[in-house]
């Protein structure tokens, strides 16, 4: 499909093309261009080298810092940043995984010396508990003001009971008025 | 009433949390080492390589720990004061050179002055990581049964070193 379509725009726009063509092939800068293109990849292409031995620990070590907050770059995981600190970490994180140690010793580990800042799931305590319930907390107040809102509001429907002879006179308008319209 | 004063308390409330909570510096993040006992170490020195200097031959003296490096440049802020604090001899201020080159920190060193009684070396930050290091410079004072006291993170400022550093120690060491 891609390629009827180019096809069809060269047909259709050939001076355009040409002229295209004529202009890259007379600079010498576009066979510079090509060799790169043709050499590079050659050149080049390197498998990513690992960074441990064991992918097994690797793909442990990026889950596990995915869920540390990186105390230089703030906005960004442990796993995603490029700063010394972070890659200080990871290479902390990696060995203590070498060494056989579990999620949970080396999260304490890192919370030790960083403090609680480093987990991107602050741990509930006295101190994180609005943190964890405010949410909650406010929910439960616009709960409460749209339900006293509303049965305020059926109240004053109420209220607007029409008597008989409010009906009658209602009614009787209603018909003057078709009467009316239809005349 | 209560229709229009309850929007502006709100209001008032939400603007109060947010007057405290711009003001915080996200950067200062209490330590959770404050109170607890310094992470021993034993490191090569900085001007005599073949010596090591190791955490417990401070134990009995208040002592400053300042993290330092040639490529940080608040270090250079703060480097007058700490020069001119350890000319006053009211404390010793060791150093740890942090993730840094030798030649560079000792150029560093020769061109802005030596405040440190000994500089350690730490070239690829594992003590930094015992210490909870993120942001250098970064200065901790320790009692003389090898507690950290408190952690100052970044330079050290007048009005840091007169209002809490320098009380701190004397009454550390009184």
């Amino acid at each position: 499909m891609n390629l009827i379509l180019s096809l069809e725009f060269i047909k259709n726009h050939r001076q355009l093309v040409t002229t295209w063509l004529r202009i890259l092939l007379s600079k010498r800068q576009f066979v510079l261009l090509l060799t790169i293109l043709v050499v590079s990849p050659l050149g080049w292409t390197k498998e990513a080298v690992p960074v441990s031995e064991n992918p097994e620990i690797e793909r442990r070590m990026i889950a596990l810092s995915e869920e540390l907050r990186c105390l230089v770059c703030q906005n960004e995981s442990l796993a995603g940043s490029r700063s010394d600190f972070a890659k200080d970490l990871r290479r902390e994180i990696r060995e203590q995984l070498i060494a056989n140690k579990s999620n949970k010793e080396i999260t304490d580990f890192l919370v030790a010396r960083y403090g609680d800042f480093v987990l991107y799931r602050p741990p509930l305590r006295t101190n994180t508990m609005l943190l964890w319930f405010g949410p909650f907390i406010f929910l439960l107040i616009g709960a409460c003001t749209l339900i006293i809102y509303l049965r305020q509001r059926r109240k004053q429907l109420e209220e607007v009971a029409l008597s008989e002879e409010q009906i009658e006179k209602a009614e009787e308008i209603l018909k003057r008025n078709s009467d009316g319209g239809n005349t | 009433m209560i229709r229009f004063l309850l929007p502006l308390v709100a209001f008032i409330v939400l603007v109060a949390f947010l007057l405290v909570g711009l003001n915080l510096n996200p950067r200062k993040i209490p330590s959770p080492l404050i109170g607890k006992p310094a992470p021993a170490f034993q490191l090569q020195q900085l001007y005599e390589s073949e010596k090591t200097l190791a955490s417990k031959d401070n134990l009995g003296k208040v002592w400053l720990l300042n993290v330092w490096a040639s490529w940080c440049a608040a270090c250079r802020e703060e480097h007058p004061l700490l020069v001119q604090l350890a000319k006053s001899g009211i404390v010793p201020i060791y150093g740890l050179n942090y993730k840094d080159k030798r030649d560079l920190a000792l150029q560093w060193l020769d061109r802005f002055g030596d405040p440190y009684i000994v500089s350690i070396v730490d070239s690829d930050g594992r003590v930094g990581i015992e210490y909870g290091v993120y942001g250098v410079p970064e200065t901790y004072v320790i009692d003389k049964t090898g507690v950290i006291q408190y952690k100052q993170i970044g330079p050290v400022t007048v009005d840091v070193l007169e209002k809490t550093i320098l009380p701190l120690v004397k009454g550390l060491q009184g």
